[in-house]
């Protein structure tokens, strides 16, 4: 096991600065649920743990008028309890939902989700759907980084040492819009996306979709937004033809690989088909209907 | 390595524990305090056996650090009822035979008592979603949702008197 050294600093700036100045390799503590088990398998001969849930802001979540301001070590159980964020954000709330156990979602948080970079995290297809932004600091000052340009790769991320996200924003959805995430796993609980689909879209008065945005999660090293199956949906009414169309582009922007949880084949195809149902589902929410 | 100083409560009692900041909750729970109810299973987070609530969340100890429990509130399986007054919930699992092993139990018994707490009145589906964390190798998990389903109910009767 590694030795660790465990700092828990009560503000941001003294968070970037134990980062930065660290001379062994450091990594933020929020949730712990990749980390901890990340410690018990690392090369590193020590590490410094800087455990950032004492810092104001970073357990809460809060509206604005510009939209959300969620606290990115805020656990996925709060999250999904939390009424007045599921009425505005479904899909993302339900991304939450499907990470892990209930004891999982108790500390596992979307910054943790997010900064861990899998390719099958549930919440970033969500988070880029909705057009969410981080806010990283670091010693330079604040940047703002969308979060599709976040994640680099697999397991990478574009934070510099000594950075850290501070906040998660996610901009304010129009009227009669909505979102929806949906994964596919063998299993009915406790499994990592095989594929994952996240859809937020928004509706005229005459149920005309006016703004879309789709991600798709599995299906390549990191999370994509697909502007080519956003682009099949607007200006329609979700016919079956312009489902079929974003589900094709869908597909065809994904670069899935075979592994035991599907071929690349047929993660290709069923990434489509979820991006289909997604788009459904977001927009029976934007009409106001309860799915 | 130093080794960290951490002021906690335990089930409503006060601890005091010295502990290497890497180590795992579970471990200062089991080694450091003598609490052994609380069992591993994967040491991953992945079966649910060292189940414990923490600040009145139910969490996975072994992917808590024992650091992290400073000034926390931690309630283990030691916590709930005791050799001469069971609580409902143990009653039932051993009237339905909801354990073979036993391993899985005590982990199981923390997490049904949270469900309970938010959610009186679980239908069997609520149940085994909330649960699906919770991994039992020998019961198949039939006797243990009856278990839980009954003793939802005696506790809504018992209330209600
Ligand atoms: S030992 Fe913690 S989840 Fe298995
Ligand atoms: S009784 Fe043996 S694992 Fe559940």
């Amino acid at each position: 096991m590694v030795s660790v050294v465990y700092e828990a600093p009560n503000s941001i700036d003294e968070a970037v600065r134990l980062l930065k100045e660290s001379e062994i390799p450091a990594r933020v503590l929020a949730g712990g649920t990749d980390l901890i088990i990340q410690n018990n398998s690392t090369e590193d001969q020590s590490r410094l743990i800087v455990d950032v849930k004492k810092i104001d802001g970073m357990l809460e979540a809060k509206f604005s008028k510009d939209g959300l301001e969620l606290g990115p070590s805020m656990c996925c159980a709060e999250l999904t309890a939390r009424g007045d964020i599921k009425q505005i954000f479904p899909g993302l709330v339900e991304a939450a939902y499907l990470i892990g156990s209930t004891q999982v979602q108790g500390r596992a948080s979307i910054g943790g989700n997010l900064c861990n970079a899998s390719p099958a995290a549930d919440t970033i297809p969500s988070l880029i759907a909705n057009k969410a932004v981080c806010i990283i600091s670091g010693s330079d000052g604040e940047r703002n980084i969308a979060v599709e340009d976040f994640v680099t790769g697999v397991g990478t991320n574009c934070l510099r040492v000594g950075e850290l996200v501070k906040l998660i924003k996610v901009p304010m959805p129009s009227e009669r819009s909505s979102d929806a995430y949906l994964r596919f796993i063998p299993r009915t609980e406790m499994d990592i996306a095989v594929a994952g689909a996240a859809v937020s879209l928004a509706l005229d008065d005459d149920d005309v979709c006016v703004s879309a945005r789709v991600a798709i999660g599995a299906v390549a090293p990191t999370a994509l937004l697909v502007e080519s199956a956003a682009a099949c949906l607007i200006g329609t009414k979700l016919d079956v033809v312009a489902l079929k169309n974003a589900a094709r582009a869908a597909s065809e922007s994904s670069s899935p690989i075979s592994d035991r949880r599907g071929t690349a084949e047929y993660r290709r195809h069923i990434v489509g088909v979820l991006v289909k149902r997604a788009a459904k589902i977001a927009m029976q929410r934007a009409q106001g209907e309860k799915v | 390595m130093t080794k960290a100083h951490v002021t906690t409560s335990v089930n409503g009692d006060p601890y005091e524990f010295l502990c290497e900041p890497g180590e795992t909750l579970l471990t200062v729970l089991r080694d450091d305090l003598q609490l052994t109810g609380t069992k591993e299973g994967c040491g991953s987070g992945d079966c649910g056996a060292c189940s414990v609530m923490l600040n009145g969340r139910l969490v996975c100890s072994c992917l808590v650090l024992g650091v992290e429990a400073e000034g926390a509130d931690v309630q283990t399986v030691e916590g709930i009822g005791n050799k001469d007054s069971l609580h409902v919930i143990q009653e039932k699992f051993l009237e339905h035979a909801a354990l073979q092993c036993g391993i899985c139990t005590p982990g199981l018994i923390v997490s049904v008592k949270a469900l309970l707490e938010e959610n009186p009145n679980p239908t069997e589906e609520e149940a085994r979603y909330y649960l699906a964390g919770n991994l039992c190798r020998c019961t198949g998990y039939d006797k243990i949702i009856r278990a839980v389903l009954d003793a939802a109910q005696t506790m809504k009767e018992e209330s209600a008197i």
